[in-house]
């Protein structure tokens, strides 16, 4: 316990000294996201100085080990960490895809050399990963996608077609989930693969949301050549490695809306004012106040499931639990916002509304029980896995 | 801290629940409403308590108490809620006891608590006045009197206040009703002259009463804590309860529950376990999120009870109205899932129902927790 307070004083002393005033101010919106990647533009010197600063001592991976860019630390000394950012107000150094689902891929599945290659790359910013799982025809039934990757001796030959892949046209490199074997039964005939998004052959088309932004893609691929050292795991087993990385990207949806902006009650008392200490519209408080109790205890819920899994009792199943929850509740913290912003923020364009981006990250909110596996596809894993109930 | 339960605690709450289930399952319940049996609760039970340490589980091992903490306490309460128990261990051990403790009275507290620990002694809280929690806006008062003070005022809704040999009792010696300063606490002899004590049954058949105080003369040294100044000793005994009522919530939801997803796959209709229906899987699902998400906020405030009771009231208010939102979905999911025979009497599932909904209305239900969230964040 000593140690850990040892920590503490020292992590907060190091924030204090390295990270810059402009980097502890809230988000103004999301484009104020550092996402790193080799065509990526600073904002300004202090989002530049903060990764670099940050990477350099690994806390942009603070539980990674150490000789893959990480910071070592271990479990309570990452949650100080994350604890003593927040007090300080700091922003997050990297937003990374990388970090946040092939990180942690690659570490239980990769290769050391593959960890050498591609851990390192990530963790100090350089390179941006895409996903490529959703098509067409597999949403919901991911297993049934048809992009296929031949054999021709040396390399596969990939062809086909992703869709909704986040920012495919700002990536360098994306994971993707091919077909390697078409007899197969469909769980069983997939392939985990890593290539270069400037590889011949794939294209990129920006889909435009009814947010007015696009920050999903479709992504073609005509004849790309592709290593055969870039599979993760074993061919055909890949189905193994995307799951695992999907109880990753549940994991990181689910905590967006308990960690995102400031107070919804703040926010709507400097919108609609105050009467005696309360807010002026009493049934938003009391809809606030119940989100707010909702969302505390969700961050502890989040909490607690790491706790347990650390302690090996948890299921691995709980991250579609977390997944449900935490995309249902950041909907509803944009329905309020909403709410509390009334006629001002309907205002789509123009300096008052900021571009209109309550309204655009309201709208864009709702995807979020759709992306990585919808609410009802939570609820079926839960029901099946969790409460082994009869032919779910 | 961990968010989990430690080894000891875990050894807790299998003793508590190997043994309710034991000796205090909920026919056990049923028996007592249906005998309307005087106190409400079996002191021969109540003795067993004892011998396992329950009684005094938050009393230094000095004064023959277990030496344990709110979370052990709090997964003795769950346990309660899976049985639904009816004792005196909220009444008793968790706010008699912590308001001793608190209080530090030595002479007093060599007296009381080892037989509170025995289980030879009952002590508890009587602060509502009015149809809905409100501790702020207590009125009964009491007034300087010889050496000591005079109370008068009308107290209800007090657990197990027709059984309770002490009453704890929120009354106002300054300002008025709405504000916090101005209360005090008093320990009063429930035998004192000018107690007219009626026992109401609950629906829940669980113990309560209406206590009426005509100028009950009371000693000084019967203040516990501070003359005027007993605002935040009361507030901290309150979210002791309150936590307390979270994790007998998180019981309550949790068995009935249980019970239900037992009977979604064993009862067939349409040639098929109704558990198999997607309408109904999603239902479960959505439950079973609701109460893990309240688990862990109950487990929190327990822990915060333990860590640092002087900043309790933002997690002890969140476990609360979770915990009586997820236990009155589970409930009311519980019959409806049972369908006709959720309905009957002779079915257990209804008790479930009825004890949430007065564990729920107990020391502030979801709107008044709500509120006191909105307050505590400035809103």
């Amino acid at each position: 316990m000593a140690d850990l307070e040892q920590f503490r004083t020292q992590a907060r002393a190091w924030l204090a000294a390295n990270c810059p005033a402009a980097m502890r101010l809230p988000l103004e919106d999301d484009e104020d996201r550092c996402w790193g990647g080799r065509n990526f533009k600073f904002k300004s010197e202090g989002q530049r100085l903060w990764l670099e600063r940050m990477a350099a001592r690994g806390w942009t991976v603070p539980e990674w080990p150490r000789e893959y860019g990480g910071g070592g630390l271990s479990r309570e000394e990452a949650k100080i960490l994350r604890a003593e950012m927040r007090k300080l107000g700091c922003r997050s150094p990297l937003d990374s895809f990388g970090i946040w689902m092939l990180g942690p891929a690659l570490l239980k599945y990769g290769t050391p050399e593959q960890k050498r290659q591609y851990l390192p790359p990530i963790a100090r910013g350089e390179i941006r990963w895409c996903q490529g799982y959703s098509e067409p025809n597999a949403g919901s039934d991911l297993a049934s996608l048809a992009t296929r990757a031949e054999d021709a001796g040396d390399h596969f030959l990939v062809n086909g077609q992703k869709v909704w892949t986040s920012y495919a046209d700002k990536a360098d490199w994306i994971f993707c989930l091919v077909r390697t074997d078409r007899a197969a039964p469909k769980h069983l005939g997939i392939s985990f693969l890593l290539f270069d998004m400037r590889s011949p052959g794939v294209s990129t088309k920006p889909i435009l949301l009814i947010s007015g932004k696009s920050p999903f893609c479709e992504t073609f691929f005509d004849n790309v050549r592709v290593p055969k050292g870039n599979i993760v795991g074993e061919i055909n087993k890949g189905w193994e490695v995307a799951k695992y990385l999907l109880t990753h990207e549940r994991e990181m949806i689910s905590s967006i809306g308990v960690t995102a902006g400031r107070p919804l009650g703040q926010v709507a008392a400097d919108s609609l004012g105050t009467d005696a200490g309360i807010l002026a519209d009493t049934c938003l408080r009391a809809d606030i106040a119940r989100f707010e109790i909702d969302a505390f205890a969700f961050r502890l819920a989040l909490e607690r499931t790491g706790d347990l899994a650390k302690a090996k009792q948890a299921s691995p199943a709980i991250s579609s639990m977390l997944k449900y929850y935490g995309a249902e509740l950041n909907k509803r913290r944009h329905e309020l916002l909403m709410s509390a912003g009334g006629a001002e923020a309907l205002e789509w364009e123009g300096q008052r509304s900021r571009g209109g981006d309550a309204a655009r990250s309201w709208l864009r909110s709702k995807a979020n029980s759709i992306e990585g596996g919808t609410s009802e596809v939570q609820l079926n894993v839960i029901a099946k896995r969790i409460l082994e109930l009869p032919g779910a | 801290m961990a968010l989990i339960l430690t080894e000891q605690q875990t050894l807790v709450r299998d003793n508590a629940r190997a043994f309710l289930a034991d000796k205090a399952p909920l026919a056990q319940l049923r028996k007592l409403r249906d005998e309307r049996n005087p106190d409400g609760f079996s002191r021969q039970l109540w003795k067993a308590f004892a011998e396992m340490g329950f009684c005094g589980i938050l009393v230094p091992e000095a004064f023959g108490g277990a030496g344990l903490g709110y979370v052990e306490a709090g997964v003795i309460m769950e346990e309660i809620g899976r049985n639904l128990t009816p004792s005196p261990f909220l009444s008793t051990s968790l706010l008699g006891a912590t308001a001793l403790l608190r209080d530090r009275n030595s002479a007093r507290n060599g007296e009381l608590l080892p037989k509170l620990a025995a289980g030879d002694l009952l002590l508890t809280l009587a602060v509502d006045e009015r149809t809905k929690h409100a501790p702020a806006a207590t009125a009964l008062t009491a007034e300087r009197s010889g050496n000591g003070f005079a109370l008068t005022g009308d107290k209800c809704f007090v657990v197990d206040g027709h059984v309770a040999d002490f009453l704890i009792v929120a009354a106002r010696t300054a300002g008025a009703p709405g504000e916090t300063d101005g209360l005090t606490l008093f320990l009063v002899d429930a035998k004192s002259r000018g107690i007219e004590i009626e026992r109401t049954i609950m629906l829940d058949a669980h113990n309560a009463a209406r206590i009426r105080f005509n100028r009950v003369e009371v000693d000084a040294d019967a203040v516990i804590g501070e003359v005027d100044h007993g605002w935040p000793l009361l507030d901290a005994l309150l979210d002791v309860g309150r936590a307390a009522v979270a994790a007998e919530l998180a019981g309550v939801g949790g068995e009935a529950f249980g019970r239900t997803l037992a009977y979604l796959k064993q009862r067939r209709q349409f040639g098929q376990p109704i558990g198999s229906f997607q309408a109904l899987q999603h239902r479960a699902a959505q439950l079973f999120t609701e109460l893990e998400i309240t688990e862990a906020a109950v487990l929190k405030a327990l822990q915060v009870l333990d860590a640092d009771m002087e900043n309790s009231a933002m997690v002890v208010s969140v476990a609360k109205a979770r915990a009586g939102m997820s236990a009155t979905l589970a409930v009311q999911e519980a019959v409806q899932l049972h369908g006709g025979i959720g309905m009957t009497d002779e079915f257990d599932i209804g008790f479930f129902m009825k004890r949430a909904r007065v564990a729920q209305e107990l020391f502030g239900d979801v709107g008044f927790h709500a509120d006191r969230v909105a307050r505590l964040q400035n809103y």
